[in-house]
């Protein structure tokens, strides 16, 4: 098996999948029935492109695996999602501010996988664009119109800001998996995404009167399977049909 | 919270060539927001190729209690509608 392909492709997969998994969350418990709708609409995307990169990797490793037992038969330390994608949901602001700061990163990097010589991740980079493209157009809106709406709304997106900025650093951080497919063409170097991420966050930060965080401090891990506390409880959640009805379908 | 969200009301051209039609109404704080959250509401399943959103406030309606005057003088008036006329037979699609 090629585990650095296989373990590329998982990096890829799982930070859309749990992002999608954080959004569902929403569904019957948005603020409003409009933005209920719009975020699982979102997280469907999300799964629809969780399941392209889960059934490659399922064909990279063969061995009886599928689209299903990678997304709900792994532990907690295989998933190599980033720590933003995992935060919870505290509130709207919060999820607003998670989704933007990865939908930025998101797009950048699925523009530049459009060109991945692996012509699989490549059509599934095309086909995602366009609707990353909304993603961040839908939560850039949101971070401007509650960063510069009531003096309440500021306040709460700038301390979702602030909270949520230590983990952006980790998106740029280059795997060994990654590492070892990038002179050929196959992997995107993230680091070199940082620049123009840093250059666009702060325009719409700016832009949503809101301050752009000085913290030096950034948190790492999830790309190497250590997590914050919140992803074993959203496991278990999601993992749930599956570990008590094993095999189970509908 | 969507309280104080005012009511939009939202037009879509299902295809190029169709008239925009009422499709619901809804609420958001902005046009923007009511163009992306009519985007969600009724096109995600691919019903629409172009949206407009007014404001509720801005329809101007006809009083139902109006109704007498405004619609039933023409209810006994069937000359008005073009069904008087012998059609030639070479004249189709009519």
């Amino acid at each position: 098996m090629k585990t650095n392909l296989y373990n590329y492709i998982l990096e890829l997969g799982d930070n859309c999948l749990i992002a999608g998994q954080r959004l569902g969350e929403l569904c019957g418990h948005g603020p409003s029935l409009e933005t209920d709708i719009a975020c699982t609409n979102i997280s469907l995307d999300l799964f629809g492109q969780t399941r392209s990169y889960f059934q490659y990797a399922a064909d990279v490793k063969g061995d009886n695996a599928t689209e299903d037992s990678i997304a709900f038969l792994r532990y907690e330390q295989q998933y190599k999602n980033v720590l933003l994608v995992e935060q919870p949901n505290r509130d709207f602001a919060y999820t607003v501010a998670r989704q933007y700061l990865f939908d930025v990163f998101h797009l950048l990097l699925l523009e530049k996988l459009q060109f991945s010589q692996d012509m699989t991740l490549s059509a599934i980079a095309k086909k995602s664009i366009k609707e990353v493209s909304y993603h961040v157009r839908f939560s850039g809106d949101w971070i401007k119109r509650l960063g510069d709406g009531t003096d309440e709304s500021h306040e709460k997106m700038q301390a979702a800001i602030n909270d949520l900025w230590t983990y952006t650093n980790e998106l740029f951080e280059v795997t060994e998996a990654a590492k070892s497919l990038i002179d050929d063409g196959i992997a995107i170097d993230a680091a070199t995404l940082k620049e123009s991420y840093y250059e666009k966050v702060s325009a719409l930060l700016e832009e949503a009167t809101l301050t752009i965080p000085e913290s030096k401090y950034f948190q790492k891990g999830g790309k190497s399977g250590v997590h914050t506390e919140h992803l074993g409880y959203l496991l278990a959640d999601m993992q749930y049909m599956q570990r008590a009805y094993p095999n189970m379908t509908w | 919270m969507n309280k104080n969200w005012p009511l939009w009301e939202i037009f879509v051209r299902s295809k190029n060539g169709l008239e925009h039609r009422h499709f619901g109404s809804l609420h958001a704080a902005d046009a923007e927001m009511a163009l992306e959250n009519a985007r969600d509401v009724y096109t995600r399943r691919s019903e629409g190729v172009s949206i407009w959103v007014v404001e509720s406030k801005y329809i101007t309606a006809s009083n139902p209690e109006h109704n007498g005057e405004l619609f039933e003088p023409a209810q006994d008036k069937v000359y008005r509608h073009p069904t008087f006329y012998d059609l030639p037979d070479d004249v189709k699609h009519m």
